[in-house]
């Protein structure tokens, strides 16, 4: 083999060793990121019990419902990434093209709706920054009195956009990863890459569902 | 130059007792320095290569380990149960003496303002008057400070009397405090708070009863700021 | 007992490969390269913080004076060469920032981390190569942009290393804008480094670990690197989501740490600290690790107590999780935390005594050679001692009430960074630096430069726990304004004036490391005897490290060992075959046959 493709190429792990170097390193580097949004949650919880009265009831400023089935959305894309691993764990090609194109589309719909929410939640006055919060609330009249402070629109914005970022980095890879099984680049024997995405892809759906019960349901 | 370990004077009822708590540090950490340091240097000189010389194959000592790990176990634990007391004495608010003289201290870009009751003996009230960068103090007369910060944090330290406390925007910390003599003492800032924390500089003035009555008398009358 | 076939053995790679200057020198993925490049940037980022460190002293010992070649610094840092204030502020929080971010972190971490993990585990690179360049490849762009900071208008961030907000919030309360922004941004970009750094290291060292290298024969140097990345996977996103924050509150208008809109500025400290002191303890355990390596090494001994001090390293690691608030006794914190966190720092010097008794316990009744590695190793451990009990007076909660923000923490912090770390890391270049570079640095300037650096940094840095005592506080542009300090300006200028000679002889350091490079006595594969897998091959290594894959017998630690001819037997010397019977070299539990020695 040649050096550079040693050089280049991911080291296999010592016989007998059961979980594979890509599957640990993404169990690893999900560690870390558990890690960041304690870092962004635990933030929020603090700010929310210091200032409760900067918050208001669930879903008099948040569309809950419209979230909702953007929860369902997200957790169908889990669903559909668990069938694209089973796909090619019985080295099913086509059905791994398929799961994976789903997964991808419902995905960037989790995203689309999350960016038409916050367009929507903005022109209601509901932003980060201390001197633009003006929150109306959800139907009510512009210019009407402000819902809560803006410690509301700061936490929700850095919690759900980091979340919403995650999940369009995970988008991208999703598509990398559906182009290479295009190719054939994945087998029965070798789809370490489909495994790891997968990882990664119910990690982010996990915490959306944290975020989503506490964010919008409390 | 002043290599002393010792403290310097402190005229306040806590200084004696943070004092001493240090020197009892300093006793059991000047032990072990002395003794581990003498060792180290011990031991390397005696167990230095030497032609024919060969080292004894030991892995290790199960009950060297037991025992320095129980002992300093001991002695830590044991010095923080010993502190528990004075710290409690010194932070808790619930035990701050009822009689103390309460003033309001706030802290900003670069200076102290201190706010004391007017004649009605009422903080809070609109004949208050403010004493920048000076605080004047009765002796033997537990102090109450309301510590505050308009800006950014500073902290409120007073060298002589072992006092420090943190001055937090958006907060009302007490700090107390209660000098046992006379005469002026250090106020500094011990927390970078700008291009102007080196100079946020303040003065305490510990007074008699009676002068720090004929003062505050004055400065009610006056109702002008102190300077 | 049979020779059995274990995995393919990794193919050496001695032949001649051209893959260009680019591939070779600048975008490679050989941990051993990357090791090097993180030594050069960490060493310039060393040079950076240590020019700054001279400036804050010719302010605090010459206060008010012209620096030489001050007048090269622009009007709005040193008219006339004079620093002003706001410039301080700038230069003690860069200070810390470069050393902590820029040089020990990459140092400890970035060099030996990759130097010595994929070696010592008998393994032919880390896990993910590539990713591995990634990770050394932020450390320079973020390191560059904090450079950048100094030129901006409003000069480099003021708010100290530490940031506290509001103060950091916004340039209304520094003076600072931009400044602070990039502050922000380039801690962002090289906490990427350190968390991409921790997933290769974790994973190489769980999975790559040649047969027979079961855990507890792994030598204590990769051990304290596998635990510091375990503590940077988890501690540095915790900052990274904090200054996402802050920088939030700087640029967007949100008021996280702001008080005008009901921000909280002790969360800010409560997620500085709660990443903070992990980021000490990341900053100490790979010196400790390499200390033990070269004092049982240079000893001709076994560590004192190898489980003890895997343990001890865990349970450090471990507690530093519950003791951040003991830097936020003063800071209006409900005051029954204050007892919590006391006992709990307390108990946090347990496991380090143990570490220096176990150490001591190395040397007794040894062979010990004095060489530079040794020399700097034992001033480790010395100087280590010292800040350890020094930090005792701040872990007793009512004693820091005096001791917070004076220099008695200064004197602490830099016992354990410079008198721990930085000797650390002068024991582990000078140790590893033939493996690295495959020549010896030269002895004799070796051992004058660490005399002259022992003596001059004790001289500089022991007299600052007599200027806490007098209460001096941290951060301050000009103790004079203060009557109480003024006695102590004699005091300041012996210690600025030692501190510039301290520096001054850093210069015998690195002539050595450059001369050495060409001129340096050639060092084979193993000058220091040592048993560790590093170095049973040449010097510098291969790539792919091993022309086979090796396989681990024993410890790292059989120094002197009364049955080996030698007086030390390196981990991968297969077992004598058996002559006559005798227990020396015939299998035993210890010395695992191959087969068995798979999936530990």
């Amino acid at each position: 083999m040649s050096h550079a493709a040693i050089a280049t190429m991911d080291r296999s792990p010592m016989p007998g060793m059961k979980v594979y170097n890509n599957k640990l390193g993404m169990w690893v580097f999900l560690l870390s990121e558990v890690m960041f949004f304690t870092s962004l949650i635990g933030s929020y919880v603090i700010l929310r019990f210091a200032h409760p009265e900067h918050w208001t009831d669930p879903g008099v400023v948040l569309n809950v419902p419209l979230t909702a089935l953007n929860t369902f959305f997200l957790i169908c894309s889990s669903v559909t990434m668990v069938k694209a691993f089973a796909a090619i764990e019985a080295g099913n090609q086509k059905a791994l093209q398929m799961w994976l194109l789903a997964t991808i589309i419902i995905g960037a719909s989790f995203v689309g709706i999350q960016v038409v929410e916050y367009i929507a939640l903005g022109g209601e006055g509901f932003l980060p920054a201390l001197d633009a919060y003006h929150a109306v609330g959800r139907g009510n009249p512009h210019g009407g009195p402000a819902l809560g402070g803006p410690l509301y629109g700061a936490t929700f914005y850095a919690m759900t956009g980091f979340h919403g970022a995650h999940v369009s980095l995970g988008v991208i890879a999703l598509i990398f990863v559906y182009i290479k099984s295009l190719r054939g680049g994945y087998t029965k024997e070798n789809h370490q890459g489909v495994e790891v995405i997968g990882l990664y892809w119910h990690f982010v759906d996990l915490v959306w569902i944290i975020l989503f019960t506490i964010v919008y349901l409390i | 130059m002043n290599f002393s370990w010792l403290m310097p004077e402190t005229v306040s009822t806590f200084g004696p007792a943070i004092d001493s708590l240090y020197y009892v540090i300093l006793w059991i950490t000047g032990i072990v320095f002395f003794a581990t340091e003498i060792t180290l240097v011990y031991f390397l000189v005696k167990y230095r290569h030497k032609e024919g010389r060969k080292a004894e194959y030991i892995v290790g000592n199960h009950k060297a380990e037991v025992i320095w790990t129980i002992t300093p176990f001991v002695i830590v634990v044991g010095l923080a149960l010993y502190s528990k007391g004075l710290w409690d004495e010194i932070r808790d608010p619930s035990l701050i003496p009822a009689d103390a003289y309460t003033i309001d201290v706030i802290a900003k870009q670069f200076e102290w303002n201190a706010t004391y009751p007017g004649p009605d003996g009422q903080l809070g009230t609109g004949d208050d008057f403010v004493a920048r960068n000076a605080l004047h103090i009765p002796v033997d007369q537990p102090i109450r400070v309301n510590l505050q910060a308009e800006d950014v944090i500073h902290s409120f330290f007073l060298p002589e009397f072992r006092v420090k406390q943190d001055a937090v925007p958006g907060m009302n910390t007490p700090v107390w405090f209660e000098a046992t003599r006379t005469g002026e003492f250090t106020l500094a800032c011990a927390e970078l708070c700008g291009l102007g924390h080196y100079r946020m500089k303040g003065s305490i003035t510990v007074h008699s009863q009676a002068e720090f009555d004929a003062w505050l008398a004055g400065q009610q009358a006056n109702g002008e700021d102190d300077q | 007992m049979s020779t059995t076939t274990v995995a393919e053995p990794h193919a050496g790679h001695e032949e001649h490969h051209d893959l260009g200057f680019v591939r070779t020198y600048l975008f490679s993925t050989d941990h051993k390269m990357i090791a090097r490049q993180f030594l050069f940037v960490s060493l310039f980022f060393l040079l950076v913080g240590g020019i700054l460190a001279g400036m804050v002293r010719w302010q605090l010992g010459f206060p008010g004076q012209p620096m030489p070649f001050g007048n090269l610094l622009p009007d709005t840092m040193a008219p006339g060469g004079i620093i002003l204030p706001e410039f301080y502020n700038s230069l003690v929080t860069m200070h810390a920032t470069f050393m902590v971010f820029f040089a020990l972190m990459p140092m400890l971490a970035g060099v030996f981390g990759n130097l010595l993990i994929p070696l010592q585990i008998g393994a032919d690179d880390m896990a993910f190569p590539k990713l591995n360049m990634l990770s050394f490849w932020i450390t320079p762009v973020a390191g560059a942009i904090m450079l950048a900071s100094f030129f901006v208008e409003g000069g480099a961030a003021g708010a100290g290393w530490t940031s506290y907000a509001p103060l950091s919030t916004s340039g209304e309360w520094t003076g600072v804008y931009m400044g602070q922004i990039l502050w922000l941004v380039s801690l962002i970009i090289v906490g990427f480094s350190s968390i991409t750094g921790a997933v290769n290291y974790v994973s190489t060292v769980i999975n790559m670990r040649a047969p027979g290298m079961t855990w507890f024969r792994i030598p204590l140097a990769t051990w304290s690197l596998f635990i510091t990345a375990w503590l940077l996977l988890l501690a540095v996103p915790i900052l990274t989501g904090g200054l996402i924050l802050l920088l939030f509150d700087q640029t967007i208008g949100t008021a996280f740490f702001r008080t005008a809109g009901s921000g909280e500025p002790l969360l800010w400290q409560h997620i500085f600290w709660f990443f903070g002191h992990p980021e000490v303890y990341i900053l100490i355990l790979p010196a400790m690790g390499m200390v033990s390596e070269v004092i049982a090494c240079r000893s001709r001994k076994p560590i004192f107590g190898y489980h003890a001090m895997v343990l001890a390293l865990a349970a450090i690691a471990f507690l530093g999780w519950i003791v951040w608030g003991h830097h936020m006794f003063q800071s209006g914190m409900n005051p029954m935390l204050g007892m919590t966190f006391m006992a709990t720092t307390m108990v946090i010097a347990v496991p380090s005594a143990i570490k220096t008794f176990n150490w001591l316990g190395t040397l007794w009744k040894g062979d010990i050679h004095f060489d530079t590695p040794l020399l700097h190793g034992v001033s480790f451990v010395s100087l280590f001692i010292i800040g350890g009990l020094s930090g005792i007076f701040m872990a007793v909660a009512p004693v820091d009430i005096y001791f917070h923000d004076t220099y008695f923490i200064v004197a602490h912090l830099h016992y354990v960074l410079v008198g721990g770390s930085l000797f650390g890391l002068f024991c582990g270049i000078t140790f590893w630096y033939p493996k690295m570079f495959g020549r010896m640095m030269h002895e004799g300037l070796g051992k004058i430069h660490w005399v002259l650096s022992f003596i001059f940094y004790n001289l500089t840095f022991f007299p600052m726990h007599n200027l806490g005592v007098q209460g001096m506080m941290r951060r301050i542009y000009d103790p004079n304004q203060y009557e109480f300090l003024q006695a102590l300006q004699p005091m300041n200028t012996f210690i600025s004036i030692n501190m510039f000679i301290f520096a001054s002889v850093q210069a015998i350091f690195v002539f050595n490391f450059l001369w050495s490079l060409k001129k340096g006595k050639e060092a084979g594969n193993n000058p220091w005897k040592s048993n560790t897998l590093e170095w049973t091959v040449p010097s510098p290594p291969p790539h792919g490290n091993f022309p086979q894959m090796p396989i681990v017998y024993r410890g790292p630690y059989e120094y002197s060992h009364p049955d080996a001819e030698e007086d030390y037997w390196p981990q991968d010397m297969p077992p004598v075959s058996d002559t006559g019977g005798q227990s020396v070299g015939a299998p035993t539990p210890e010395t695992v046959p191959p087969e068995s020695v798979l999936g530990d």
